[in-house]
């Protein structure tokens, strides 16, 4: 087996995992990394390809390191988006439920 | 007569003069506004906004006259670098026709959202119109770069760029429950647009390029599909249907597009699902015809099937107005994949099908824009969207309420309606190609899209003597773009043929059909 194989089936791999990851867990920072995972997986399937395709004595074809590095950039941006909105939901969903808790313990007979 | 005629049009053959280099306006104009907007910030934003869609409105026009006019696709390579080095843009006769129906409608949302998100004289200046803005921008940017892109990279970073734009105008006004609805469009579209790059990958591995001609040049040499494309092809297909919305895909699209503003919304449901719609006809019928032999569209003509059943359904048990749109989308997003199944019969004419399939896709667009922007002006009016408590909002506002109806009529499809001229080519290219099967599914959806309707009007419409009681009242400007979009979408079927031959520049067999 091929170096080149033997990490193609790692990126298989990784996306396996990440697809199972995303469609299996409900919570949503288990579902970003998972997300990023996959993304993984298909940077290294990426560089696979760029290694396949190294013909005429250069050492990758730098077509797909220049679509990983774009590939990173953007997958970053998701994260980024993704976890903020997580945040700003956790923070909406404590906020919408403090005035409720308070609302409780105003009228009755607190210690 | 003719003098003013050929006054007006001097300036467009002026910039149907350019060629190719036109293509580069659509997709900068939208990012130096963006920037632009940035710059300056919220108080100004509206005005750099409303400019650039504008002038790209303009643009649009001598785009579409130019790949009229020469009869074929108009190309422009970035950098004077043709591929497969470099990265080329192109406009056929969907690109124009998409260009054109995109501008339009973000021109009418940029008229429909400028009291709601201005920042007067005198007031602290506050987030919300600078996101909006800049957020319509990207939304902007993203589409025109996927209606012109040839490479398939350059469409993922366009899909990004649509997709990173589109998730946060849903959740503009910060409610728990609209934050939840954006992260679960988030997360879909991920997912779909990263099953989109594997596909990509894979292409790549297998073929060298990654430009729309040159994989059809390797593909078309081969006596059947190889299994990296094939496996490629499926990625890329689910990828794009997960960001679609097509059942059973859709669970986010009802919560996103209800809980966005009116404004967003009817963004997010007149264009934005359109873009990964455009980018699958382009995988199936530009980049890897075979597919449409293989049986698997008929795959997407039954899933397309199920949603128009299963969203109209759904529609008619909403409780509120906006929902109601919202699943109506849903539906109404399945009439397009039924265009697969009916062209890949052996003796469809399809470039005539697809005909019949765009002309849906922008009658829809311009129907829901103005339903979506209605139903917006009906709940701030009354506080609420309750389909139950519209009772005599017919009397109070009488021009929107009209606008909802247009809309609603020409999403049914009776003539003259976009929606009835694609009904027709479709369902006679179902009888013509012996699948009446799937006409029948565009009729059941005609019956349920009149029965939701009816539901609304029947509300609308009753409560006679009793005038409800109005939070505040729409601008006119407001009530008379949405009545604009909803009469564009109801004489649509009233273009001429030549305008509808636009959409068929670039196909290939298109010079052997012609219309019925």
């Amino acid at each position: 087996m091929s170096t080149a194989t033997l990490f193609g089936l790692c990126g298989a791999v990784l996306v396996g995992l990440g697809l199972y990851g995303l469609i299996c867990h409900a919570g949503a920072l288990r579902r970003i990394l998972a997300f990023n995972l996959i993304g993984s997986g298909v940077f290294l399937l990426f560089g696979v390809v760029a290694r396949r395709g190294a013909a005429a004595g250069f050492g990758g074809d730098p077509v797909p390191q220049a679509l990983v590095i774009t590939g990173l950039v953007v997958a970053f941006a998701a994260t980024v988006l993704a976890v903020a909105l997580a945040l700003r939901l956790a923070q909406a969903r404590d906020a919408e439920a403090e005035p409720v808790a308070g609302a409780e313990r105003a009228p009755g007979s607190g210690p | 007569m003719t003098e003013v005629a050929a006054l007006l049009a001097s300036p467009i053959a002026a910039l149907a003069a350019l060629g190719g280099a036109l293509l580069v306006v659509p997709v900068l104009l939208p990012l130096a506004g963006l920037l632009l907007a940035l710059a300056f910030g919220g108080r100004h934003a509206a005005r750099i906004a409303r400019t650039a869609i504008t002038l790209g409105m303009l643009a649009a026009v001598p785009i579409a006259a130019a790949v009229l006019e020469a009869g074929a696709p108009l190309r422009y390579d970035l950098g004077g670098w043709a591929p497969p080095l470099g990265v080329a843009l192109q406009a056929d006769g969907l690109s124009a026709v998409m260009l054109l129906t995109s501008a339009v409608i973000l021109f009418g949302v940029g008229i429909y959202a400028a009291p709601g998100y201005r920042i007067p004289a005198g007031v602290a200046e506050t987030r919300g119109a600078l996101a909006f803005w800049t957020l319509l921008l990207g939304v902007w940017g993203g589409l025109n770069l996927v209606f012109l892109g040839q490479d398939l990279f350059t469409l993922y970073v366009a899909l990004e760029l649509l997709t990173f734009s589109a998730v946060p105008l849903v959740c503009l006004e910060g409610r728990a429950e609209t934050l939840a609805a954006a992260l679960r469009y988030l997360l879909f579209a991920l997912l779909g647009s990263v099953l989109y790059l594997l596909g990509t990958a894979l292409l790549y591995g297998a073929y060298g390029t990654l430009d729309i001609a040159g994989l059809a040049g390797h593909l078309a040499g081969e006596p059947r599909l190889p299994p990296a494309a094939l496996a490629a092809a499926t990625l890329m297909t689910v990828g794009l249907l997960a960001k679609t919305a097509l059942f059973p895909l859709h669970l986010w699209l009802p919560p996103a597009h209800a809980g966005a503003p009116p404004a967003a919304s009817a963004v997010l449901s007149a264009l934005v699902v359109k873009g990964s719609f455009f980018l699958i006809l382009r995988l199936w019928f530009d980049v890897i015809p075979g597919l449409l032999a293989l049986g698997a569209a008929e795959i997407l003509g039954a899933l397309g099937a199920v949603a128009i059943v299963y969203g109209g359904l759904l529609a008619l048990a909403q409780v509120r107005l906006k929902l109601l749109v919202a699943y109506s989308t849903l539906a109404q997003l399945g009439y397009l994949f039924l265009v697969f199944p009916l062209a890949a019969a052996p003796a469809a004419n399809a470039p005539v099908i697809l005909t019949g399939g765009m002309l849906q896709l922008v009658s829809h667009a311009c129907a829901k824009a103005a339903m979506f922007l209605a139903a917006g002006l009906i709940a701030k009016a009354l506080g609420a969207d309750r389909i139950g408590g519209l009772h005599g909002i017919a009397r109070a506002l009488p021009l929107t309420v009209l606008a909802f109806g247009i809309g609603g009529l020409a999403l049914v499809g009776i003539p003259p309606s976009g929606a009835y001229l694609a009904k027709t080519f479709l369902e006679g290219a179902a009888l013509a190609t012996g699948q009446a099967a799937w006409g029948l599914a565009m009729q059941v959806g005609g019956l349920l899209t009149a029965a939701y309707l009816i539901r609304v009007f029947f509300h609308a419409l009753s409560g006679f003597g009793r005038p409800p009681a109005l939070v505040s009242r729409p601008a006119l400007a407001q009530e008379l773009v949405v009545l604009g979009l909803a009469l564009g979408a109801l004489f649509l079927g009233l273009l001429p043929p030549d305008i509808l031959a636009l959409m068929e520049i670039g196909r290939p067999g298109s010079a052997a059909g012609g219309l019925p």
